[in-house]
């Protein structure tokens, strides 16, 4: 099986430790790894401010670059969504675009969704001794309907305990523009979040978006506690048997 | 509405309600509470399939406004009441300062209305010279205290009990106490007395019913059923788009309503008032006046705003808002805050005033998952985003930004050389944004596609 991969800007400019634990998750399970090189971002940053021009700009571009009939594979929550969800929605202006959209968010998966739904990876499972509680990220849970794979797969690693968080689904309070346009309200959101994190007793916190993932980092960075922050294709590349 | 205000000062409003530890507390435990007591009391019950029939019946009373607010307007004429429609704020008013005047009332008892609220109601009867008492305990507490609702169902969820001993201590004299049985029945000796004697009331309507004419009210205290039966002039004010079309259809909507409000299954009041006071009737008021209000309703149905409009002011979005639990309500300087409150604000108000607003929301959709009439909130926030860019409202430099953003996500070769700038220049956007860059990663001087490829 072969798939394209969107690495998404966040970890192609932040965190390309992460990316490589993309390829090597899905390598080790026997897939081949598409990287189509021209990829730029999927658009959400303008989408989520009201630019909706800029962000046609990206989508259009996006399309053109994911053809084919390879599934698409992103390592995030909300620009996986941006491509599911709104990118038809973005086109419905357009017949043409509209059904190239359409296409192209029918083979276009979340990586926790293709890891369990595809690849049955959970049935196969990880090693592991991390204590690892989940934040469910806002687009992955309520757009993409995504809320157990990522648990499924966390609790397939042996030798690693699930420590839920109260409120997992409560807003990490990153949303994009939003961090930067009320910065204090998110850094609050991040600090309530952090408390939670505690409560559950884990050394890791988890997800799959590293708009959250980078908003919770800086929350632990603030309170000096210690807490490893880290996405949830890092936690299973590191637990490949 | 005067659509010309100077903006919303929303940033500066929200950092301030961060530093108020009391509203943090009050605002934590409205947040734990309702959300909780709402899943309990949807329970097993088919709450999508609630929703969803819900929704189309909003909907089609929307599709048919014109129609529906005609039937409602014959119908309860018929019943006996009599109807004025009010195109505006001021109309509203003047109607019911009018009415009021006409019938020799100097003073009036209301149950909880936003709708007054919306058109700033008390604050004109006063300078009419009309004594208004609010009867809903919080109402009531936040009149004495000078203030407005901060939750349109919960007014004074701001304040903690013993603001409130403190307050009921100043301004009305008695011992202080934090006890909330004490405290409610010292307001209730004194509403006791104002019910009794005042000769006229105002109320709201929840929902108004087109087949029959008929206003209803939801109440938890019992003080919309003394408004509404006591005095002899009842004026009731509502919108139009609070108009349901069947009678069988205010089953559903009281299964929804209380359940998304405050967690409760039933509500502890409910009255079906059809016009007047009949022969054989005990109670009731002899004269009762419906204000329709508009205040520009009829644009908004022909907007991409629309279904706004479908809200039933349950407050359920603002209980799971993640902003709004963390900043209150009067943060928004707004009649309605909270997610459907961001959205009405601009339609009602205008973006001019309001569109600061719109940065209150981090799209998580909380607020849409809970809405029991499936008002797509999050979406109509991100929709008046793009509205308010298109209106060159954004601020220049993120349009710049954004602009920038755009031509690079359509070539490849400019985006890698913003990633290498943006490592290069890090400290300066450290100068131009230290609270937001200090937050985030340095950008790494080899992006993941260097790597890979």
């Amino acid at each position: 099986m072969r798939v394209q991969l969107f690495a998404t800007c966040l970890i192609d400019t932040f965190y390309p430790e992460t990316g490589e634990a993309v390829v090597k998750l899905l390598k080790h399970m026997g897939v081949e790894v598409a990287f189509p090189r021209e990829q730029t971002c999927c658009g959400k940053p303008p989408n989520s401010g009201g630019h909706a021009k800029q962000a046609r700009k990206a989508a259009e571009h996006f399309i053109s670059v994911f053809k084919g009939s390879d599934p698409v594979v992103i390592p995030s929550g909300s620009c996986a969504s941006m491509v599911k969800n709104h990118y038809p929605e973005m086109f419905h202006d357009n017949h043409r675009m509209f059904q190239a959209a359409t296409e192209l968010a029918s083979r276009t998966f979340e990586l926790s969704q293709f890891l369990v739904h595809v690849l049955h990876a959970h049935e196969q499972g990880f090693v592991g001794n991390r204590k690892i509680t989940y934040h469910a990220s806002c687009q992955l849970t309520r757009e993409l309907g995504v809320r157990e794979e990522p648990i499924q797969l966390i609790r397939s690693i042996e030798g690693a305990e699930f420590c839920p968080m109260p409120s997992a689904d409560r807003c990490c309070g990153f949303g994009g523009v939003f961090m930067a346009k009320l910065p204090e309200v998110s850094m609050a959101l991040a600090d309530e979040k952090l408390d939670t994190i505690l409560e559950s007793g884990a050394d890791t916190v988890t997800g799959c978006d590293h708009g959250c993932l980078m908003n919770i980092s800086d929350a632990v960075k603030r309170r000096g506690v210690s807490v490893d922050v880290k996405h949830l294709a890092v936690i299973l590349a590191e637990g490949l048997k | 509405m005067n659509k010309n205000q100077a903006p919303v000062s929303f940033k500066s409003n929200a950092a301030n309600a961060l530093n108020n530890p009391s509203l943090r507390t009050a605002m934590r435990n409205i947040t734990s509470t309702f959300g909780k007591k709402r899943v309990d009391a949807i329970g097993d019950n088919p709450f999508e399939e609630w929703r969803e029939r819900a929704s189309e019946i909003r909907m089609d009373v929307l599709n048919n406004i014109g129609e529906y607010v005609d039937m409602f307007s014959k119908n309860a004429t018929k019943a006996g009441a009599v109807v004025h429609r009010a195109k505006d704020s001021s109309i509203a008013c003047d109607i019911v300062a009018s009415l009021l005047k006409d019938y020799g009332a100097d003073k009036v008892v209301k149950s909880k209305s936003m709708i007054s609220e919306e058109i700033h109601l008390n604050a004109y009867l006063e300078k009419e010279g009309i004594k208004v008492v609010e009867t809903d305990l919080g109402e009531y507490i936040i009149q004495i205290a000078g203030e407005t609702p901060s939750h349109i169902i919960v007014p004074a969820i701001h304040k903690s009990r013993q603001q409130v001993g403190q307050l009921f201590c100043e301004k009305l004299g008695c011992e202080f106490t934090d006890d909330p049985t004490t405290l409610t029945k010292t307001a209730k000796k004194i509403l006791r007395e104002e019910f009794i004697t005042a000769p006229a009331a105002i109320s709201g309507s929840n929902f108004a019913i087109a087949e029959t004419g008929s206003i209803s009210l939801v109440t938890n205290e019992g003080n919309g059923r003394m408004v509404t039966t006591l005095p002899p002039l009842h004026i009731a004010i509502t919108a139009i788009e609070k108009i349901l079309p069947k009678l069988s259809d205010l089953a559903l909507f009281l299964r929804l309503l209380p359940r998304s409000a405050t967690g409760q299954v039933l509500t502890s009041y409910f009255s079906l008032i059809t016009g007047v006071r009949k022969e054989a009737d005990s109670t009731g008021a002899k004269h009762l006046h419906i204000v329709l209000l508009d205040n520009g309703r009829s644009e908004i149905v022909k907007s991409d705003c629309k279904e706004i409009l479908k809200c039933i002011r349950c407050g359920a979005c603002m209980n799971v808002c993640p902003v709004y639990g963390m900043i209150g309500g009067h943060a928004y300087d707004s009649t309605y805050p909270g997610p459907m409150g961001v959205i009405l604000s601009a339609v009602l108000n205008g973006l001019e005033r309001a569109h600061p607003l719109l940065d209150a929301s981090t799209l998580c959709g909380a607020c849409s998952d809970v809405c029991p009439v499936k008002v797509p909130l999050a979406k109509l926030i991100n929709r008046l985003r793009e509205i308010k860019v298109e209106n060159g409202l954004a601020p220049e430099l993120e349009s710049i930004g954004m602009w920038g953003f755009g031509a690079a996500a359509k070539h490849p070769k400019l985006f890698e050389l913003g990633q290498k700038a943006a490592n290069a220049a890090w400290p300066i956007a450290r100068l131009l944004d230290k609270q937001t860059v200090d937050r985030l990663p340095k950008p790494v001087p080899v992006s993941f596609k260097r790597r890979v490829l």
